[in-house]
C-alpha cells in the first residue's frame, strides 16, 4: 500500500523531470528582488528567475519554507547577498536541497557582497552589540558603483555557466554598463542638492546609498543593530535633534514606522519611506527606477 | 662536531628568516586557526515549576525514553551543546548533546551525532549516525526550539519524547515546482518504542512531505510517515504508584513488534511574509501506534504474563501567535486514546486487575492536556516563557503545572527548519 503510492509518486516526478528538461532554460534562485532585477538586465530572457523574498520582508528573518527548498533544489544558479544577511535560512536551504550545482564554492553559488569591499566590518564581535554582521554591512546594492562591479562579476559567472550564450551575456553587460554609467552621472547631478543633508536612519540598510549621495548619518533609530527603537533611545535622539536638526528620517518599505512616526510627530521631521529594493513602491519596478524613485523621494523632502 | 652543529644552526636560521618575515606580513598578528573550528552553540534551559504531585502515568501506555514531567521547584532543564560544520565540500557533520541534571546526577546524553552529504545531486541527501528520525513534524526539532515548555503528550507517550535512533537515512527532494520529498530510514530499532533486538537493524521508516505557499503571507507543510520495528525485549517503566523500590519491579514486553503511522500539518502566516513583528503558526499531528508481544510483569515474588495487543492513538493541535515584536502567546490541546487487548492471562501471584494497572497496559479514561503559554524573546537568542498546563492522566487525577522557563542560545546559532 505504502510502496504502491511511493512508486506512483516516483513515476510521476520522473515524468516531470523529462518535461522540464525539454525547456532547458537556466534556472536562477535570487534571494532578493534587487538581484533578480539585475539578473534580468544581464540575461534578457535567458533565465527563469525565482525570487525568494519581496521588498516588504525583512530578509534577516525569512523562514526556510518548503517552496524555497523546492526552488533551490531546481536551481542552476543561486544569486544572494551573502555577508551573513541570509544566514538564518540560506545555509539550510542549500543543505536540504540536495542540489550539487549551487553549494558553496560551486559555480552555481554567487554572493554579491563578496564581490566588493564592505563598510562597517566590526573589529570585535559580541552579541551584546546586537545583530552585527561579522562580514560588515551587507546592503551593498544601494551603491551604484559597487552594483556595477557586482554586475560585471555576475555576467562573467553567467558566461561561465552558460557558454552557448556567452556573446549575449557580454553584449547585455556592455549595454547595461553604458546605460548604468550614464544613469549614475544624471543621478549625481540631480541629487547634488542632497549633499550635506542630515538623516536619521533605522538600521544600516541605506548607509551605502547615503555615503554615495553625501548625506550625513546623524544616528540610528535602532539602539543596536536589529533591535527595535525603544522609548529611551528615541528620547535621546529627540535631544540630539533639538540641538542640531536633521532633514529627514529614512526607513525602508519593509520596516515598521512606529518609532520614526513618534519622533517625526514631535519634531516636524519628515519620514521618507524608501523602496529599499525593487518592488518597494510602485515606481521601483527595476534596478534603474529603484534608484530614480529613491532620489526623487529624498529630493521631495528638501524642497 | 660542535662547529658543524653551530654552522647547521646558523644555516637554519638564515633559511628561516625570510619565512619569518613573510609570516609577519601576511599573518597581521591574527591567530587564524579558529576559523576552521566547528560552529558551537550552547543552549541554556532553566526552569521553576510549581505543580501537583504525581508522575507522568498514562493508563494504557507503557512509557519509555525521556517521557516525564518537569521536576517540581527549580531545575536546570534540558541544556544542549551543539557543534556543527561542513566537514569538506561533500559532508556536513553535527553533534548535539544534552546535559541534564537528574536527582543530583549530571547526565550527558548524545541526542544526535550524524554526518550528512552536502549537495549529493539530483535532490538526494544521505545521512548516517544517530539522529532524530524524519517522521512527524516535531520529531526532528530539538526541544529548545519547541513552542511549549514540554513536548506534546503524543510524543512522550508513543515515542518516548523523540524517536531517536542510529542508522541511515536517504532523502530525496523531487524536481517539482512545489515541495515534495521522500525519506527512507533503516535504524537499529533498539530505542523506544522499539527494544533490544539481536540484529540491531530492525527499525524502518518512510516519510513523505509536501508543502508550498498559499500567498506571500502564508505557507504550509504536510507530512505522512510510518515506522516499524521488532524487538526481543522492551523494558517499560510501568505505573509506579507509591512503590518505594522500583527496582523490585520488572515490567517488560517480549518478542514484540510495533508500528507507528502519522500525519502532520503546519501552517504559518505573517503579514506580507514579514515574520519579525507579527506571525501566526498552527500545527497538528496525529499518530496511531500498533504493538503486540508477550507482556511479563514481576513484582517481588509475584508475577503475571499475558499476550498483549494494543492500539493507541493520539493527537495534539496548537496555535502560537506573535502579536507584537518579541511577544508570543500560544495554546495547545493534547488527547490520547488506548485500546488494548489482553489474552492468555497467566496468574502467578498477581491477578489480572492488578497486572493491568501496574503494567500500565490497562486503559482507563483518555489522557488529556490543556496548555497555555506566553513568551518574550527580546532577540532570537533569548526567550523567557511562562506556561500553565493541566494534565488529566486518565486515572481520575488532575495535575496542574505552572512553569517559568528561560531558553538562551549562546554562540553561533544555526538556522531553524520551517
Amino acid at each position: 500500500m505504502y510502496l504502491k503510492s511511493l512508486l506512483l509518486a516516483v513515476v510521476f516526478t520522473a515524468a516531470s523531470i523529462f518535461s522540464d528538461a525539454a525547456m532547458a532554460k537556466l534556472r536562477l534562485f535570487a534571494c532578493e528582488p534587487e538581484w533578480a532585477a539585475l539578473a534580468s538586465e544581464l540575461s534578457g530572457d535567458l533565465l527563469s528567475i525565482t525570487t525568494a523574498t519581496t521588498a516588504f520582508q525583512d530578509v534577516h528573518f525569512i523562514e526556510a519554507r518548503p517552496s524555497l527548498i523546492a526552488a533551490v533544489r531546481n536551481a542552476d544558479l543561486v544569486f544572494c547577498t551573502g555577508a551573513e544577511l541570509e544566514i538564518g535560512w540560506l545555509p539550510l536551504l542549500l543543505r536540504q536541497s540536495g542540489n550539487s550545482r549551487v553549494q558553496e564554492n560551486q559555480t552555481g553559488y554567487f554572493l554579491a557582497a563578496e564581490q566588493v569591499g564592505r563598510i562597517d566590518v566590526p573589529e570585535v564581535l559580541d552579541r551584546s552589540m546586537g545583530d552585527v554582521h561579522a562580514s560588515g554591512n551587507p546592503h551593498v546594492h544601494l551603491d551604484p558603483y559597487r552594483l556595477l562591479i557586482i554586475a560585471e562579476k555576475f555576467s562573467q559567472r553567467l558566461q561561465l555557466i552558460d557558454q552557448d550564450n556567452k556573446k549575449v551575456y557580454q553584449d547585455n553587460f556592455t549595454n547595461f554598463s553604458l546605460r548604468w554609467m550614464a544613469a549614475i552621472a544624471s543621478w549625481e547631478l540631480k541629487a547634488s542638492p542632497l549633499k550635506g543633508k542630515r538623516a536619521f536612519i533605522q538600521h544600516g540598510h541605506s548607509k551605502y546609498l547615503l555615503n554615495w549621495l553625501g548625506i550625513e548619518i546623524v544616528a540610528d533609530l535602532e539602539p543596536k543593530p536589529g533591535l527595535p527603537p525603544g522609548s529611551t533611545h528615541l528620547t535621546h535622539l529627540l535631544k540630539i535633534n533639538q540641538k542640531s536638526p536633521s532633514d529627514f528620517i529614512i526607513l525602508a518599505a519593509y520596516q515598521s514606522d512606529k518609532g520614526a512616526r513618534w519622533l517625526s510627530g514631535r519634531q516636524q521631521l519628515p519620514v521618507v519611506i524608501l523602496p529599499y529594493t525593487v518592488g518597494g513602491n510602485e515606481q521601483a519596478r527595476d534596478i534603474f527606477s529603484l534608484y530614480e524613485s529613491t532620489i526623487e523621494l529624498l529630493l521631495a523632502e528638501i524642497k | 662536531m660542535q662547529v658543524r652543529v653551530i654552522r647547521f644552526v646558523i644555516i637554519l636560521s638564515i633559511l628561516a628568516a625570510p619565512a619569518f618575515v613573510f609570516a609577519q606580513e601576511t599573518g597581521l598578528g591574527k591567530i587564524t586557526g579558529n576559523e576552521f573550528n566547528p560552529a558551537i552553540s550552547l543552549i541554556l534551559d532553566g526552569r521553576y515549576t510549581d505543580r501537583d504531585e504525581g508522575d507522568l502515568d498514562l493508563p494504557g501506555f507503557q512509557l519509555g525514553g525521556e517521557a516525564g514531567l518537569s521536576q517540581h521547584g527549580f531545575s536546570s532543564g534540558h541544556n544542549e551543546l551543539v557543534m556543527s560544520a561542513n566537514i569538506d565540500d561533500k559532508f556536513y557533520g553535527q553533534m548535539t548533546t544534552a546535559i541534564v541534571e537528574d536527582e543530583g546526577e549530571t547526565i550527558f546524553e548524545l541526542e544526535e551525532v550524524f554526518i550528512e552529504t552536502l549537495g549529493l545531486g539530483n535532490g538526494f541527501t544521505l545521512k548516517g549516525g544517530k539522529f532524530f528520525s524524519g517522521i512527524g513534524y516535531l520529531n526532528t526539532i530539538h526541544d529548545h526550539a519547541h513552542d511549549f515548555v514540554d513536548r506534546p503528550l503524543v510524543y512522550d507517550a508513543l515515542m518516548g519524547g523523540h524517536l531517536s535512533d542510529t542508522g541511515v537515512q536517504v532523502k530525496w527532494v523531487a524536481p517539482t515546482d512545489f515541495y515534495l520529498s521522500f525519506g527512507v530510514e533503516l535504524l537499529s530499532g533498539n530505542t523506544y518504542p522499539g527494544g533490544e533486538n539481536d540484529e540491531n537493524n530492525k527499525g524502518k521508516s518512510v516519510f513523505v512531505k509536501t508543502g508550498g505557499d498559499w500567498s506571500n503571507s502564508s505557507s504550509w507543510l504536510l507530512g505522512a510517515s510510518f515506522y516499524e520495528t521488532e524487538f526481543h525485549v522492551r523494558e517499560a517503566g510501568g505505573h509506579a504508584h507509591g512503590h518505594a523500590a522500583a527496582s523490585d519491579v520488572d515490567n517488560e514486553l517480549l518478542d514484540g513488534k510495533v508500528d507507528i503511522a502519522g500525519i502532520d500539518f503546519v501552517y504559518k502566516w505573517a503579514p506580507d511574509g514579514n515574520s519579525k513583528n507579527k506571525n501566526f503558526k498552527f500545527q497538528a499531528e496525529y499518530f496511531v501506534r500498533n504493538e503486540s508481544g508477550d507482556a511479563e510483569f514481576i513484582e517481588g515474588s509475584g508475577a503475571a504474563e499475558a499476550f498483549y495487543d494494543g492500539k493507541q492513538k493520539g493527537f495534539y493541535t496548537q496555535a502560537v501567535y506573535q502579536f507584537m515584536p518579541a511577544w508570543r502567546a500560544g495554546v495547545r490541546y493534547d488527547l490520547l486514546q488506548a485500546d488494548n487487548t489482553i489474552s492468555n492471562f497467566v496468574d502467578n501471584g498477581i491477578d489480572e486487575d492488578e497486572f493491568l494497572e501496574e503494567s500500565a497496559l490497562g486503559a482507563e479514561d483518555d489522557p488529556k492536556k490543556y496548555s497555555v503559554m506566553l513568551d518574550y524573546s527580546p532577540t532570537h537568542f533569548s526567550r523567557i516563557r511562562l506556561q500553565f498546563s493541566q494534565l488529566e492522566t486518565g486515572y481520575d487525577e488532575t495535575i496542574d503545572m505552572f512553569t517559568l522557563q528561560y531558553v538562551m542560545s549562546l554562540g553561533s546559532h544555526g538556522a531553524h527548519t520551517f
